[in-house]
């Protein structure tokens, strides 16, 4: 038992954190610092910023541009990326679409799509949630018909994020109807400039464009895009499923949060004195800075026992489920401590760093994410996946 | 970063849950409880194995084991509901005598705890005290060469069962000082000690103590005169880390119990763990466990850390964690075992009780979160 990182770890660890302070954009670093909406010009700036260092896939095998770190070279990493409030890496392409390709894609494939997604040449999007099919996926409708040397697409997917960037789509699509639920299902690769594709924005509750919906009227789908074999989607859907990663807890991210939170506390007045003096308040803030300790511990269980050659494992829907519930108080108290100051909508200024406060969008924050329990498999449906696979229930 | 556990303390935990498991059944515990309160024989069984000089410096004896080699027997012993003087004798007696005793001192006794020929008990606190280590009345003045003992402790671990004390008292300033507190080790036998022995709720035995003008030598005094808080607040935390590891033996073993009794059960014609709200149920059970572990070993870790704003820090978060999972997994075992959870006959409940019995120990949930805000707040 030894809870210390070695002294080769810390000096990764200044590496990065040295690299991250010379290259990472002050604007693109206040606009996360203060949750400002970020655009498409955004995302792709920072990728092409890391993919020029060779770290905007570093969980990728080296051949293929990835870094060859171990599983705690990447957990300081993505805990450095958090510190330091860099933009996200968008995980369609990165560590969705592309492990498949590596595993399941012929060399066609690997060799055209692989470089594009590690320098952000494509923007990629997921098809997977129909309106018909959410936590049940595998009842999805959404047809290919094989005509030739293509296939016809008909259907509807939903909660497509950021489909409006996209340059292409991963979809699952049903390929033999009369096959058993899980059976039909074939993982095609779809240009989103199709004809016949037709994106539809979901405008949520903070007034954001995030999600879409995605028709397909009669899109032919050449059939070179089909990944691995027809019917056997389903496998390629496992395989991503099971290459969740311990940064699903975002311990990290919640670092630099609770930190926001007391910073802005510590400025409210509550009964004549700082709010962050206030016991009920601040007792609220404990419990929560704790559980972040918990999970910062539980997530480096979980990576050590990847350091010794296994993956994470079921072990991942743990950390998901904490790590949500952790991020969604966050943004809770974060609202509580803004009292009526949370009302203001400018929305207006969301995407501006220079505009307005840093509390503007704290409410609109807490609202946006409540998705977070709800996405990537329902906090419920990780629930079932621990009964099963942990539990043995 | 390496959170393996070495092959001697895989040992350890594997010999003791070997001995528990062929020595110490839930029906010889029964016996044990309902009896003489403690077992002579398990506890030479506990010497025999060196487990009783785990806490115990190597020059005295023991093994000098790190938090992590103790957090390895406390587990064990939460898993098997074990009532015998360990966290009275080799944790709160030993850390205590080797943060404050003079090499005479510990040299006088450490042997004889490792070796199991003597138990330890240590008395704190007192009725007003709730959860405050400071709040303490009882008092000792000089006379002469040595000192004049009077007050009352409550609820002392094992105080009984013990053949030496370890007692707090004022030798200057009021009673919520953290100046002015001595510690002093006495006989149990001494003379003017008044010993009111009795069962608590989890099995395990405390004793109200009367001091009434015990007249001690000035070898009694443990380190210097009214300078004893830092040793008792470094106590305390060695045996929260312990507590916490205790707890959380006690819900793998809820957990464990929880799920096999979910496959066993049936009703509406299938086995109860087919019913996804106890499902959910059970999932939540292993999650708090795994955080409330996950803080567990922190504070082993920690607890030998010369930091001790950071020994304070991972302590509270490691308590305050752990009393809030033990709360939840102990309430809900009880739950989904239904009218089998409130018997006596299954272990469930006495897990249960000592769960309970651990969060009001040394500082509970809220007290350790107060503490913790406060660090966080000057932080």
């Amino acid at each position: 038992m030894d809870l210390n990182f070695s002294t080769a770890d810390n000096a990764f660890r200044a590496e990065v954190r040295a690299w991250l302070e010379a290259n990472l954009p002050a604007d693109l670093q206040a606009k996360v610092q203060n949750h400002r909406r970020m655009s498409k010009a955004d995302y792709v700036r920072w990728h092409k910023i890391l993919a020029g260092r060779g770290w905007a896939a570093p969980n990728w095998p080296i051949e293929w541009g990835g870094a060859g770190w171990t599983a705690t070279q990447r957990h300081i990493f993505d805990d450095e990326c958090a510190r330091a409030a860099t933009p996200q890496i968008m995980p369609f392409g990165v560590a969705m679409v592309a492990p498949v390709l590596m595993r399941f894609g012929n060399e066609g494939q690997q060799r055209h799509f692989l470089p594009r997604i590690l320098d952000c040449t494509d923007w990629w999007c997921q098809g997977y949630s129909e309106p018909g099919s959410g936590s049940d996926l595998a009842s999805l409708k959404t047809r290919a018909e094989r005509h030739g040397d293509h296939y016809t697409v008909n259907g509807q997917k939903t909660w497509t994020t950021l489909a409006q960037h996209a340059d292409w789509m991963f979809c699952l699509v049903r390929t033999d109807p009369d096959a058993k639920k899980q059976e039909g299902i074939s993982f095609l690769l779809i240009d989103m400039k199709s004809p016949g594709i037709t994106v539809r924005p979901i405008i949520t509750m903070d007034e954001d464009h995030e999600v879409n919906e995605v028709f397909f009227d009669d899109v032919r789908v050449p059939v070179e895009n089909l990944v691995g074999e027809e019917n056997r989607g389903w496998t390629c859907a496992k395989y991503l499923l099971g290459h969740e990663r311990t940064s699903i807890a975002a311990v990290g991210r919640a670092k630099r949060e609770l930190a926001f939170l007391k910073t802005v506390a510590a400025g409210e007045q509550a009964g004549g004195i700082s709010l962050m003096r206030d016991t009920r308040f601040a007792s609220k803030v404990a419990d929560l800075e704790i559980e972040i300790m918990a999970l910062e511990i539980t997530v480096l269980r979980v990576v050590s026992t990847e350091s010794h050659g296994k993956g994470p494992g079921p072990e991942a829907s743990l950390l998901k489920v904490k790590g949500t519930e952790i991020q969604q108080r966050l943004t809770e108290l974060m609202v509580e401590a803004i009292g009526p100051r949370a009302l203001p909508f400018h929305v207006e200024r969301f995407e501006d760093p220079q505009a307005g406060e840093p509390i503007d969008q704290l409410a609109a924050y807490y609202f946006n994410y409540r998705k977070t329990s709800i996405y990537g498999g329902s906090n419920e449906i990780q629930k079932n996946i621990m009964t099963q696979m942990i539990l043995g229930l | 970063m390496d959170f393996t556990f070495t092959p001697e303390q895989e040992q350890l935990r594997d010999a003791i849950r070997r001995y528990l498991g062929q020595e110490y059944s839930f029906a010889a515990r029964k016996a044990i409880i309902h009896g003489a309160g403690i077992s002579e024989a398990a506890w030479r069984g506990f010497a025999e194995m060196g487990l009783l000089g785990v806490p115990v410096p190597e020059v005295h004896g023991g093994f000098g084991g790190n938090g992590v080699d103790r957090l390895v027997v406390m587990e064990e012993f939460g898993r098997g509901l074990v009532v015998e003087p360990f966290f009275a004798t080799a944790i709160l007696g030993a850390a205590c005598l080797r943060l404050a005793g003079s090499a005479q001192q510990q040299a006088a006794v450490l042997p004889r705890v490792a070796d199991g020929t003597q138990k330890l008990a240590l008395a704190l606190t007192e009725t007003q005290s709730r959860h405050e280590l400071f709040n303490v009345k009882a008092s000792a003045t000089q006379a002469g060469e040595g000192w004049v003992l009077n007050g009352m402790k409550a609820v002392v671990l094992h105080g009984a069962q013990a053949d030496r004390l370890i007692v707090a008292a004022r030798t200057g300033s009021t009673a919520r000082d953290q100046n002015g507190l001595s510690l002093f080790m006495l006989e149990r036998g001494a003379q003017g000690v008044s010993i009111f022995d009795y069962r608590t709720i989890d099995g395990m035995r405390a004793a109200d103590i009367r001091f009434d003008d015990t007249r001690l030598g000035a070898g009694a005094l443990l380190g210097r005169a009214g300078d004893a808080w830092s040793v008792i607040r470094a106590t305390a935390e060695i045996g929260i880390a312990a507590l916490c590891a205790e707890a959380v033996g006690c819900m793998l073993a809820l957990n464990e119990a929880t799920l096999e009794y979910l496959k066993a059960r049936q009703q509406f014609g299938v086995p109860i763990g087919r019913f996804q709200v106890l499902q959910h149920k059970a999932v939540e059970m292993f999650m708090e466990t795994e955080q409330a572990r996950s803080l567990a070993l922190l504070a082993a870790v920690k607890v030998d850390s010369d930091d001790a704003a950071e020994r304070a820090r991972t302590v509270h978060a490691a308590k305050a964690r752990v009393g809030r999972a033990a709360k939840f997994v102990g309430q809900t075992a009880i739950q989904l075992h239904g009218g089998m959870g409130m018997t006596d006959e299954l272990p469930v409940g006495h897990y249960f009780k000592r769960l309970a019995m651990i969060e009001a120990t040394l500082g509970d949930t809220d007290h350790h979160l107060a503490a913790f805000a406060t660090l966080a707040d000057a932080a």
